[in-house]
């Protein structure tokens, strides 16, 4: 049975429904991993299986049993806030001890259990500071630590990495993903950072106005997208999404200014306009088309190339190897199989392409 | 933009002595005088150095103007109202501030319409409340003709009566019973991040849990404000007290120290009179300057 299932679970603020009928099961101990651009309503959903919002329609469970209407205080989890929710006017140990005082957990027993995370975390020096004599990473891991204590069967984090600066966000990230390594705790994690959602996930969960366009692992996500909006959120840069025109028999695809390519498997439905997806790292320096270059950008570990493909511009990765100069033009190549097709709609479609026999043969 | 040159701070520097040492002169006359034997009065020019029968003029003060029983009224009423008023701002404006409730939006206004009808404005009928606290039930159940029916029926009178005249409540409720407070914490209250609510509810703490853990304890530094507030403007409550008491039983400070004034065609002993008044201005002196280092204290260690 999974720990956490949506189902059919829809929300609605004030007339205005931003999650629509959401299903999404989270099996025991996994890291589950919530992505989307802000406004997508994936912190709402968060907050749903926390009790802090009322469920509108459809039904959250934990372990086989319906939440929608039992307070937050019964559902045993714990959650981790965007800016920590520390109690400002009490120390780090009151702070860690509090859910412990307020569940009268004997004094004794309480110092125990706040020294054992406190170690855990590496707070021990500082059990006796208030947050505000805190860094912003030392505060983290006190919000942190107070979710640990209780030992709740799922853990929630709401974004709680957005306020840290980049060294100490992936210091943390691989704090937390130690932790739940070492605890197994059900976590759902909701972010709008696709290095933490791939980087933590063993299950991403793209989101996008308030639907789930695909869940899977981070590498099915990555490799194949289920729409061309996960193909065109994750990867840093995106995938090239670039407009394609199916022939009339719908065993070839004209796609623009890449050219001409065979579809394998079943023959395009109709003849609507298509969308063709190409990663920037599956391209490379090569004999095939030639497009002009509009700008070159350092990355130190390789250079990103802006190539002017009709009105867009198609972005290819030169590997860190490649340090020949890039000239006004730059002729590319890549596998066409790497090549992904998307209806006009968004969803993928499951058609492969390979490149026209005469032209490899030329 | 801020001004820093030497001459400007001389000026405005010159400026607030000048206004300071006006605003203390009659202070300062008062202090002393009250150190006069009573035959030094009658000199010209004003002495204006002190003499050495403070103590004297005190005592006499204290026992003709029957002071113990009104320091004791005094402190008791304006302790009365500093605490009720604090206990039931914090606690309203986490009613509005944190709960949904149906009516929520007019007990707003019925609360915020209280801030302009001062207790001088609304007096008569305010008296007419702590005469007869349950004169409301009483005029609901005449206007049903509950009354009648109960006299019909059990041939008893039904004649609500809770009189509040001469007594600690009448002096103290109707001042309790205003919305400034409510309105501070109200302010503070919508300060204070959701989250930290959010959090007390994960980790298992209820409404009031949550209220007298977290929300009280951050809001020190304004209780501590408005008890300054509330302590003086209750100890200074004049023409209340003089209404709803009858007798010395109940009488406050500054109304005893208006019995201590020398009548038109008596003896006029100023220096004894001036020394009650230094004795009704000694305690909300007192606390504002200790409550200020209070502040201070609680400005220092304002957190983030």
């Amino acid at each position: 049975m999974p720990e956490v299932e949506f189902d059919r679970v829809e929300k609605t603020f004030g007339g205005t429904r931003v999650l629509h009928g959401v299903s999404l099961d989270i099996a025991q101990g996994a890291f589950a991993v919530i992505l989307g651009p802000s406004g997508c309503g994936k912190s709402t959903l968060l907050r749903m299986l926390a009790g802090l919002e009322r469920v509108s329609a459809g039904e959250v469970r934990l372990n086989g049993r319906r939440m929608n209407d039992v307070a937050a205080k019964d559902r045993d989890l714990a959650m981790v806030f965007q800016n920590y929710a520390l109690y400002p006017h009490m120390t780090v140990a009151e702070n860690l001890g509090y859910a412990l005082k307020v569940a009268r957990v004997p004094r004794t027993e309480r110092a125990a259990r706040v020294a054992e995370v406190a170690a855990t975390l590496q707070l021990s020096e500082m059990l006796d500071r208030r947050p505000g004599q805190l860094s912003g990473g030392q505060r983290q891991r006190v919000a942190m630590g107070r979710a640990i204590i209780r030992r709740p069967r799922v853990f929630l984090f709401d974004e709680p990495l957005s306020n840290l600066d980049a060294k100490l966000r992936t210091q943390m990230r691989i704090e937390i993903k130690r932790l739940h390594l070492k605890q197994g705790v059900t976590s759902l994690f909701v972010t709008h950072d696709q290095v933490e959602a791939m980087t933590l996930a063993d299950r991403l969960v793209v989101m996008n106005a308030g639907r789930i366009e695909q869940a899977g692992t981070p590498s099915e996500v990555y490799h194949r997208p289920a729409s061309a909006f996960v193909a065109g959120f994750l990867g840093t840069p995106p995938m090239n999404l670039i407009p394609a025109e199916p022939t009339a028999d719908g065993r070839a695809v004209e796609v623009e200014a890449l050219g001409r390519f065979v579809v394998e498997g079943p023959a395009l439905p109709g003849r609507a306009p298509l969308i063709a997806g190409l990663r920037p790292e599956h391209a490379s320096r090569g004999p095939g088309v030639s497009l002009p270059v509009e700008m070159v950008e350092e990355l130190g570990n390789g250079r990103l190339v802006h190539l002017r493909c009709g009105d867009r511009l198609v972005a290819v990765m030169l590997p860190e190897g490649d340090r020949a100069p890039v000239a006004d033009r730059l002729s590319i190549a890549f596998d066409p199989d790497r090549l992904m097709l998307f209806a006009a709609d968004g969803s993928a479609l499951p058609q492969r392409l390979r490149a026209i026999a005469v032209r490899t043969h030329a | 933009m801020i001004e820093n040159t030497r001459v400007l701070n001389i000026v405005t520097h010159a400026i607030l002595i000048a206004a300071l040492l006006v605003m203390c002169f009659p202070l300062y006359v008062l202090a002393v005088t009250a150190t006069l034997p009573y035959e030094r009065l009658g000199e010209v020019p004003k002495p204006l150095v002190p003499d050495t029968h403070l103590t004297a003029n005190i005592r006499e003060a204290w026992v003709r103007g029957n002071f113990g029983i009104y320091f004791l009224n005094s402190l008791v009423t304006a302790t009365l109202i500093t605490l009720g008023k604090i206990a039931l701002a914090t606690i309203t404006a986490f009613a509005l501030v944190y709960f949904r409730f149906p009516g929520r939006t007019l007990a707003f206004w019925a609360i915020f319409i209280t801030l302009m009808l001062p207790l001088e404005v609304r007096i008569v009928p305010t008296y007419e409340v702590v005469a007869n606290a349950l004169l409301p039930a009483q005029q609901i159940l005449e206007w049903t003709g509950m009354t009648w029916l109960i006299g019909a029926l059990s041939g008893v009178e039904v004649a609500l009566q809770w009189n509040m005249i001469n007594s600690y409540w009448g002096l103290t409720l109707p001042l309790i019973a205003t919305a400034t407070g409510t309105f501070l914490f109200r302010q503070f209250y919508l300060t204070v991040p959701d989250e930290l609510a959010e959090a007390a509810k994960l980790d298992g703490a209820g409404p009031m849990r949550f209220f007298l853990d977290v929300l009280l304890p951050l809001s020190r530094t304004n209780i501590a404000a408005l008890a300054v507030i509330m302590f003086v403007a209750g100890w200074n409550q004049y023409l209340w007290p003089l209404l709803v008491t009858t007798g010395p039983d109940y009488r406050t400070l500054t109304l005893g120290l208006t019995f201590l004034a020398p009548d038109a065609d008596a003896v006029g002993d100023w220096n004894v009179t001036l020394a009650g008044a230094l004795i009704v201005m000694l305690p909300p002196v007192l606390v504002v300057v200790l409550a200020q280092r209070w502040f201070v204290k609680g400005l220092v260690n304002a957190e983030k």
